[in-house]
């Protein structure tokens, strides 16, 4: 093997990594594929990477992604989102619907679809809205958008809940026939009137308007037992309190098939933050009690809960700069999931780097119908894989983000765990901690992409 | 104290030196010359995101009194209501050199996040905050309470053992949060009386009884102090209660319940009072209530938080 | 290192010596109210008080006071200067302490203003403009015990304890029996 590679994306040894299972191996990469794992020699042509110390990963694949593009682009694009999400790990995201104008037929999510493949950070696969605009009536064009360029496999109203019952039954039993699955947002609109803050001593105390946890809980209640009676996948958003691990728990004893993601910021932080009224802390759902947080991780610890998605949510400065009641909801989270689900997954014992790999990866690739990423480092599969420094410990600052927003609640927050190497498509877009420049990183992707086709 | 934000934060220690300070502000009130020059040269803003004719002039009296510069900055008619931010506000107020802010706010919490930010580095002081707190009313609740149990004696007394039956809409009320806190600090026992509905969840795990039943709470407690809160008419039209007679049955001070009282209670009201809701007009005039002096005492507690703000050397951020 | 420049038997013999001044320039104790400065000079106040009437017990001749003995109560009372100061917000916020008057007034009496130490003087401008907002006395006359001098202002004394030649950098305390339980002036260097 001493030809020189004119495979696209070169050839890369990550040599000493430990995968996931705990086994140290030599990866070789080439021309976008894992060649092999064991203990490799590299030849001239092979740039080293010294991955001793680091795990690998499969890519992460992030279920839940506001890239807020196109309408947003004051708070991301796909390419400053995509950049962030390889800055964390990330090989894949999926992007949230509740763009302007919404994702709702098969020209806009093929057009962020496109976008993504341009950008080439990540893999960018377009969610679909379930209902038109959002707005909980009519259900959208979803064959049209199953079947076209994006191949959109997720529905999602997130942001708001599909309420309507009967909506919610047809949207359920709709999907189905494109092996799609509908990714509930659950609230209760009605019980949640200008909700701010989870509801209870505290809401009370703050005076900001509570969010009960009923609101979540009822409508994952409902849904499963809809899913139930109709026979089809449910995805359930961000879970955020005890009761709904308790019902989801129940459903899946039940044999129904449901799925449930938490994001990090929910298994880490509690309401007891708000008393600052600092607006970062302002995030749907909102922040729970410490109990919450410790049925989540107990959840995503059994299974309950299948995978950990980020919400990224970026928002202008002037939206978390002003008094609670103005400021939007949401968090970004691409660059600190991977450091904030070792903290507190790992680093607590209720989690291993198999595990990790499980709820970042290869489950929410599973749910989305993904494919190309979910893997073991066998021979043969895509070179999308993360490279994680497990012994880093460090106080997140906000150098740290890529996207085009700050507003993530983790700004002096010490956090264990660092992303050193991303590899989308066998091409480095993070190395050793550094982005790769975006023009590079375009060119890229288009030879990825040109090579493909020819191959095909 | 660089700000009052709430009635949480304050020490026993610190509350009794406002009601103090506040009886010397009082003492001046009795003079002929009613201004003090404490505070020349400072400039003090009225910041009302909120009507509140009454709080605005209250401050306003206060601050002039103390010989301050009073700017009102409400938010109709200026370019708040055309949707510029707090920042904006807060930086407008700062070049203008403000050096105290007295905020009245829709938000919960938007004097905190002003006393907060780097903004403005001006005194603040929260003159109510959406159903978060009204920290000078429960002062002004308070300081009437003393003088009314200790005449002509009240300095350097708290409040151990006196029992104060708070009755209404304790849900929305900042008044009611502020009051239990500055009441418990001194060492009052409260009691909040309300239908379920405006009972906020959580409540049970404050320092507070809590009682549905007003005939039976005034029974059990023969009360010092009975508070009645204002009820606000849309509460009826969010299903809280189901109309205003049914409200008034059970929950307002009527002539009758009024003459159940023990003679030496007091009856308050922190204004504007709906007669014939929740306080009957008997009660209201009667020589129990205080409602009155709760006026005068305000400007007397103003004035001691104005100064105990903004008299001394700025305090280092902390 | 401090030193003591007054003792016991000092301060005692002075406030007499300045009682005696006081009813001699007034030509008795009639009309005459004597306000103490907090802290210190209201207990200054207070003594002077008891003095003037263990040497003048006459007959009160105010309305009201008429063939009763004179009561100290009745001519001293306390003149808090807190709210006239030009310095508050050169130091920590100041707890004023109240202000009490004798129950005669002061409009149209003498006024004696109390205080420890005389020095800038800026104590003693709050002082009179505290006054003028109070009433209209006849005249305002001022002792003090100790008279460190470097005046700022056109103001002196007209019953003096003790003049005491000081430096700027030197510390005068005068501690009184009453709340620091020893009663001594001293001067630290
Ligand atoms: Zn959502």
């Amino acid at each position: 093997m001493t030809r020189e590679s004119t495979a696209p994306n070169g050839r890369y040894l990550l040599k000493g990594a430990t995968l996931p299972n705990g086994d140290g191996a030599d990866i070789l990469i080439e021309g976008g594929r894992i060649v092999s794992t064991g203990t490799g020699a590299a030849d001239a042509a092979t740039t080293v990477i010294d991955a001793a110390g680091l795990v690998a990963l499969p890519g992460l694949v992030d279920l839940h992604t506001h890239l807020r593009e196109p309408g947003f682009e004051q708070s991301e694009t796909v390419l400053t989102g995509t950049r962030a999400a390889a800055a964390g790990g990330f090989t894949a995201v999926f992007a949230m619907a509740n763009t302007l104008p919404v994702s709702d037929t098969a020209g806009v999510v093929e057009q962020v679809q496109a976008l993504g493949q341009a950008a080439g950070y990540a893999t960018v696969r377009p969610i679909g809205a379930v209902t038109v605009g959002l707005a909980g009536e009519l259900l959208s064009e979803i064959g049209a958008m199953a079947q076209s360029r994006a191949a959109v496999r997720v529905f999602s109203d997130d942001g708001k809940c599909v309420h309507d019952s009967l909506l919610m039954r047809r949207a359920l039993e709709y999907v189905k026939t494109f092996d799609g699955v509908v990714a509930q947002h659950s609230q209760d609109p009605r019980l949640t009137e200008n909700a701010q803050m989870n509801e209870g001593a505290l809401s009370s105390e703050l005076g900001l308007k509570g969010w009960p946890a009923v609101a979540e809980e009822s409508i994952i209640a409902r849904d499963v037992l809809l899913a139930e009676h109709v026979g089809a996948r449910l995805h359930i958003c961000h879970l955020s309190t005890a009761g709904s691990v308790d019902v989801v728990r129940w459903a899946k004893a039940r044999g129904i098939q449901v799925t449930a993601e938490a994001t990090p910021h929910h298994l880490l932080l509690t309401e007891e933050l708000i008393r600052s009224y600092d607006a970062r802390y302002k995030v749907n759902p909102p922040l729970r009690r410490d109990e919450d947080v410790q049925a989540l991780r107990a959840g995503v610890a059994d299974g309950t809960i299948d995978i950990i998605a980020t919400d990224h949510a970026p928002h202008p400065r002037e939206s978390k700069e002003c008094e609670w009641d103005a400021a939007a909801f949401g968090m970004v989270g691409l660059e600190s999931a991977l450091p904030v689900v070792q903290t507190a997954l790992v680093d607590t014992g209720l989690l291993d780097w198999a595990d990790v790999a499980r709820v970042l990866s290869n489950q929410p690739a599973r749910i989305g119908r993904l494919t190309g990423h979910s893997h073991s480092f066998e021979n043969g599969a895509a070179a999308n894989i993360t490279l994680v420094d497990p012994a880093a410990r460090s106080v997140f600052e906000l150098d740290r983000l890529h996207g085009k927003s700050t507003n993530t609640p983790y700004e002096g927050v010490t956090l264990s765990g660092s992303v050193r190497w991303t590899f989308h498509q066998g091409f480095p877009t993070l190395r050793d901690g550094v982005l790769a420049d975006t023009a590079e990183t375009a060119t890229a992707a288009r030879e990825f992409a040109r090579s493909q086709e020819v191959n095909a | 104290m660089r700000h009052l934000l709430s009635t949480k934060d304050l020490s026993r220690a610190e509350a009794i030196q406002i009601l103090d300070i506040a009886e010397d502000m009082a003492d001046v009130q009795t003079r002929e010359v009613k201004k003090l020059p404490t505070l020349r040269g400072k400039t003090v803003v009225n910041l009302f995101f909120e009507d509140s004719t009454r709080t605005r002039i209250s401050f306003e009296a206060a601050a002039k009194r103390l010989s301050a510069d009073v700017i009102n900055f409400a938010a109709k008619g200026s370019s708040v209501s055309k949707g510029e931010s707090l920042k904006d506000t807060a930086q407008t107020l700062a070049a203008m050199g403000a050096d105290g802010v007295v905020i009245r706010h829709h938000a919960s919490g938007a004097p905190q996040v002003l006393a907060q930010s780097d903004w403005i580095d001006a005194g603040v002081v929260n003159a109510g905050d959406g159903t978060h707190e009204h920290p000078t009313q429960a002062l002004l609740d308070a300081f009437t309470m003393r003088r009314r149990l200790h005449p002509g004696a009240s300095r350097g007394k708290d409040l151990d053992g006196v029992s104060v039956v708070i009755v209404g809409d304790i849900l929305h009320s900042r008044v009611a949060r502020s009051n239990l806190w500055l009441l418990r600090a001194l060492g009052a026992q409260v009691t909040f009386v309300a239908p379920a509905t405006l009972v906020p969840v959580g409540a049970s795990t404050w320092p507070v009884e809590l009682s549905f039943d007003l005939d039976a709470t005034l029974a059990a407690t023969r009360p010092d102090v009975l508070m009645m809160l204002r009820i606000q008419s849309e509460r009826m039209n969010a299903a809280y209660f189901p109309n205003a007679r049914e409200y008034a049955r059970q929950w307002g001070l009527s002539d009758e319940r009024l003459a159940r009282l023990r003679p030496d209670s007091i009856v308050m009201h922190p204004g504007p009072m709906n007669r014939g809701l929740e306080i009957s007009a008997g009660a209201a005039d009667s020589t129990q209530s205080t409602v009155l002096e709760q006026v005068a005492n305000g400007v007397s507690i103003r004035m001691a938080v104005l100064y105990l703000l903004l008299s001394g050397e700025r305090e280092a951020l902390s | 290192m401090a030193r003591t420049v007054l003792q016991q038997a000092d301060t005692a013999r002075a406030l007499t010596r300045i009682s005696h001044e006081i009813l001699e320039s007034n030509r008795g104790a009639d009309d005459l109210v004597i306000l103490g400065i907090p802290t210190r000079g209201v207990l200054l106040a207070e003594r002077i008080g008891r003095l003037i009437v263990e040497i003048e017990p006459g007959e009160g001749t105010d309305a009201g006071l008429t063939g009763a003995r004179r009561d100290a109560a009745d001519l001293v009372g306390s003149l808090d200067i807190t709210m006239y100061r030009d310095d508050l917000s050169k130091h920590p916020t100041r707890t004023p302490q109240p202000t009490q008057l004798p129950r005669q007034g002061i409009d149209g009496k003498t006024v004696v203003l109390v205080d420890d130490v005389l020095y800038s003087g800026r104590t003693i401008r709050a002082a009179l403009d505290a006054l003028n907002d109070l009433g209209r006395p006849r005249a305002v006359r001022l002792a003090v015990l100790v008279d460190r001098g470097h005046r700022e202002l056109p103001i002196r004394a007209d019953f003096v304890g003790k003049n005491l030649p000081t430096s700027r950098d030197e510390r005068i305390n005068v501690r009184l029996a009453e709340i620091d339980g020893v009663e001594e002036v001293t001067i630290e260097g």
